[in-house]
């Protein structure tokens, strides 16, 4: 039985599956249901400075959904917490003293003032929780008012004010980052420099999920109007795989520990980024859509597949999938690969022909054979794309490699590229 | 001596028969249907709609339910076939495009097909959408003898070319089959109707009822009268045992009495035996077995003189037989009726089996079957006599001869349906009656 323990910034617990600041850690309630059911951590949902009442609308969250797929997509125009300081912070010393093996990590948001900043940090030191999330992604609501993504979005911020919290304060610091930038590089170099323990990402995404066609605003509507949201759930999952990776690979980053957040449903997409090397990972559109339960498959499936291949702890597997992570000049050209269709399985949908047919390289071929529909590949014309292989229902298309004895040659050596390097 | 007959109306209470005969295949809701559409994977070269003798474009129509475009997608079934509100209901889709759909292929459950075709026709219906119009008036008048399937096909397509159509239907009502000769759980709601004035909706057809080829008028009075014509009749007879007693009032023609279900305001009405025997193996048969059933017969025993493979019927209603609790008895021809007026009937049986040259021969074992009614379902014939005219139209194989496009042997006459050879199905008399009508539109324009 595989070892899923973990030690995240200095941050332990029994599993990396943890809960992200989101509805469902919102109050002692729900985060010792999930506890009861398994989740080896939670990141309580984002605690605001006392003093003015935070208040939300009515009719706050919005999805796509694609044929039978319910929220393949899901995006929020909530706030932070909007219970009582006081109330938060006594629940979320209760819930860490009756449950000391689990991880209690707190996510905090208050205006860019250091007085702002140490004057929480000391409250939230005194629930002897087990670390800090700053929250610098949410893109609604509050960046308005100058936090949230308002801080993200500005790298010299994002450094700032994580300066001031490791000054502060001895609780490891994780930062979370927002997506809604062009290079994520920015924000977690500056939380390196900051002397964050760790960052997490991604944040919701900007987003419009929806338009009612009948009243003409978007969804989700609050009396007719409607405001951007953070989008999130399976939908964003390759935009946040990208993300992490790319800190990963970063020279400079490559050492701050990732717990990675986008999409995460089950335990494939939690192997898959810590491949990526997150250290943990955090789920709450799934955990919104079908309950806590799905930890529950997190838990063995990921225990599972590392037994199956042999992997102890997950130190043994984590970041080996970024060595392979390339950027695309150094890609093999001589790499070449055809599709190949099992005839046995074939259903003959025509859909491979169609869309190489309609839209790609015309190297599905259309026949008839004894009045049969008979679909084959024309290697002459194949490109190796992999189009029909992803449409095929059947999944009855293989891509081949073609063994060509070629040897390894990247664009910035091959001599159709008129900048390659010269050869020495 | 027989013992006195059991038959009677009123069999069951009048809520068993409203369950009886409700729907058999009822609608899918606008959430069943997403998600069935959502089975679909839009097919190249759709077999699906290579299986469909009106060649809908199927794919097409499911992925615009799939987007929520219902009206769009009941469009794209009636620019195909304009009865596709009844060939939802009654096509042996088990044998035509579901039996083709490559989700058969794959996992032995395809997409039902039928259902949204339903669905999407009802909500043109529901709508009161009438998505054609009329081409220019081209004053050219066109006769078309019998207002079914065929023959309303044929209208509807010619009103829009722009000729001007007079349907002559020898019945009260208009619909043929559709609405004499389908089972009544198939054709619920009034359906067959609603489709009817759909059809008329567009203008330009009118209808005279009452009125019969070769009584009322003659065919070589259409011919005069009109610049085309188009035949689409059905079968006027229908086959018989040719054994004694079949006079006898308990054996019933099953055309006749399905027509009487169809048409009945109060099922309790009927009259209807506790003992029944169907011969015959076609849907006709298994039609009027069911329906019995429903109506409160006991025992009701199909006999068929071949094998399952055999029949007429599909598999489909085979089994939709059993499940009613018909009990089937194959490889059994009648030799033998006895009875009188009032009494039960025992209709005697020989068992039968195929010779060495592959034709039927008794096997010399007999069994009997004492019943209160029995029912003839062994098919119809068509009846010729009514064509009688000047210049004789070309008869093959008992049915009037015509080419890929509806011509028969008189240039101006067209045919299409039952009377011509082919199946008998509702769908391919739809499709006769719009290829003849694209052809009697070439002609006219010429």
């Amino acid at each position: 039985m595989a070892d899923l323990s973990c030690s995240f910034a200095g941050i332990k617990s029994p599993n990396p599956f943890w809960l992200a600041s989101a509805p469902p850690t919102d109050k002692e309630y729900n985060v010792v249901r999930a506890f009861k059911a398994g989740w080896g951590g939670v990141v309580w949902k984002t605690l605001g400075e006392a003093g003015p009442p935070i208040v939300n609308v009515s009719s706050r969250y919005g999805a796509v959904h694609i044929g039978e797929q319910r929220v393949f997509g899901l995006n929020n125009i909530e706030l932070i917490t909007d219970r009582p300081l006081e109330v938060n912070l006594r629940e979320i010393k209760q819930v860490k003293k009756d449950w000391p093996d689990r991880a209690m990590v707190v996510s905090l948001m208050v205006p860019c003032e250091e007085e702002a900043w140490i004057k929480i940090l000391r409250e939230v030191e005194d629930t002897e929780c087990d670390g800090i999330e700053l929250n610098f992604g949410c893109p609604h609501g509050m960046s308005e008012r100058g936090m949230g993504s308002a801080v993200g979005q500005v790298p010299e911020y994002v450094e700032m004010v994580a300066r001031w919290c490791k000054a502060h304060t001895s609780m490891p610091v994780l930062v979370k980052l927002t997506p809604n930038i062009t290079n994520i590089l920015g924000p977690a170099r500056a939380a390196k420099a900051g002397g964050a323990d760790g960052v997490s990402l991604i944040n919701t995404i900007n987003s419009i999920t929806s338009v009612d066609l009948d009243i003409m605003a978007p969804t989700p509507t609050v009396d007719g109007k409607g405001a951007h949201g953070g989008y999130c759930g399976p939908a964003v999952r390759p935009i946040a795989m990208h993300m992490v990776s790319e800190i990963a690979r970063d020279a400079e980053c490559a050492d701050l520990p990732i717990s990675a957040i986008g999409g995460i449903s089950n335990w494939r997409d939690a192997t898959e980024f810590m491949a990526l090397n997150a250290g943990t990972v955090q789920v709450c559109t799934a955990a919104m859509h079908y309950g806590f339960k799905i930890v529950e498959d997190m838990i063995d499936g990921m225990s599972d597949w590392m037994d199956d291949k042999g992997y102890a702890r997950i130190s043994d597997f984590q970041g080996l999938a970024i060595p392979n992570i390339s950027d695309w000049q150094h890609l093999n050209m001589n790499f070449e690969s055809v599709a190949r269709i099992d005839q046995e399985k074939c259903i003959k949908c025509g859909l491979c022909h169609i869309v190489c047919e309609d839209t790609s390289h015309q190297a599905v071929s259309a026949d008839r054979k004894d009045g049969e529909r008979f679909y084959d590949i024309i290697d002459a014309e194949c490109v190796g794309c992999n189009l029909c292989m992803h449409v095929c229902p059947e999944n009855c298309i293989t891509m081949k490699t073609v063994d060509n004895g070629k040897p390894y040659m990247n664009w910035t050596e091959d001599p159709r590229n008129p900048h390659r390097v010269a050869a020495e | 001596m027989s013992p006195m007959s059991d038959i009677a109306a009123g069999r069951r209470s009048p809520a068993d028969y409203d369950t009886a005969y409700s729907d058999i295949h009822p609608a899918l809701s606008d959430r069943q249907a997403l998600v069935e559409s959502s089975r679909c994977h839009f097919c190249h070269d759709a077999p699906c709609i290579e299986a469909c003798p009106t060649s809908i474009d199927i794919p097409g129509f499911i992925r615009r339910i799939s987007t929520e475009n219902p009206k769009g997608a009941g469009k794209t079934i009636l620019n195909a076939n304009i009865m596709g509100a009844t060939c939802a209901r009654v096509c042996p889709v088990e044998e035509l495009c579901e039996q083709a759909c490559v989700r058969f292929t794959g996992e032995h459950k395809p997409v039902a097909i039928a259902l949204l075709q339903r669905f999407a026709t009802d909500a043109v219906f529901e709508a009161g959408l009438q998505p054609y119009g009329r081409s220019a008036q081209t004053g050219k008048r066109v006769a078309v003898v019998g207002a079914g399937p065929a023959g309303l096909a044929c209208a509807h397509r010619l009103a829009r070319e722009g000729h001007d159509v007079v349907v002559y239907e020898a019945q009260a009502k208009p619909g043929g089959l559709n609405e004499y000769g389908l089972a009544a759980y198939k054709m619920t709601n009034g359906i067959a109707q609603a489709e009817v004035e759909f059809i008329l909706s567009v203008g330009g057809i009118s209808i005279e009822y009452g009125k019969v080829l070769g009584s009322d008028h003659t065919l070589d009075d259409l011919r005069r009268d009109f610049d085309a014509v188009f035949l689409g009749m059905g079968l006027g007879g229908v086959n018989a045992l040719n054994l004694d007693g079949e006079e006898n009032d308990a054996v019933i023609d099953a055309v006749s009495y399905i027509s009487d279900i169809r048409q009945a305001s109060d099922l309790a009405n009927l009259e209807i035996g506790r003992r029944l025997v169907v011969i015959g193996g076609g849907n006709t048969a298994i039609d009027i077995a069911v329906q019995a059933k429903r109506l409160g017969a006991d025992e009701v025993t199909l006999v068929y003189r071949r094998g399952p493979e055999q029949m007429g019927a599909t598999d489909y209603e085979q089994e939709l037989a059993q499940t009613n609790g018909v009990l089937i008895r194959h490889w059994a021809k009648p030799v033998g009726l006895s009875g009188e007026n009032g009494s039960a009937v025992d209709v005697r049986f020989e068992n039968t089996t195929l010779a060495g040259d592959g034709r039927l021969q008794g096997t010399g074992l007999e069994f009997t079957i004492t019943a209160d009614q029995v029912f003839k379902a062994i098919g119809q014939v068509f009846d010729e006599a009514p064509l009688a005219s000047g210049e004789s139209l070309k008869i093959v194989g008992g049915r009037i001869e015509v080419d890929a496009e509806g011509r028969t042997s008189l240039a101006d006459v067209y045919a299409g349906g039952d009377c011509v050879p082919g199946d008998d199905l509702t769908v391919s008399a739809v499709e006769n009656g719009k290829v003849a009508a694209l052809a009697i539109h070439s002609a006219l324009s010429a």
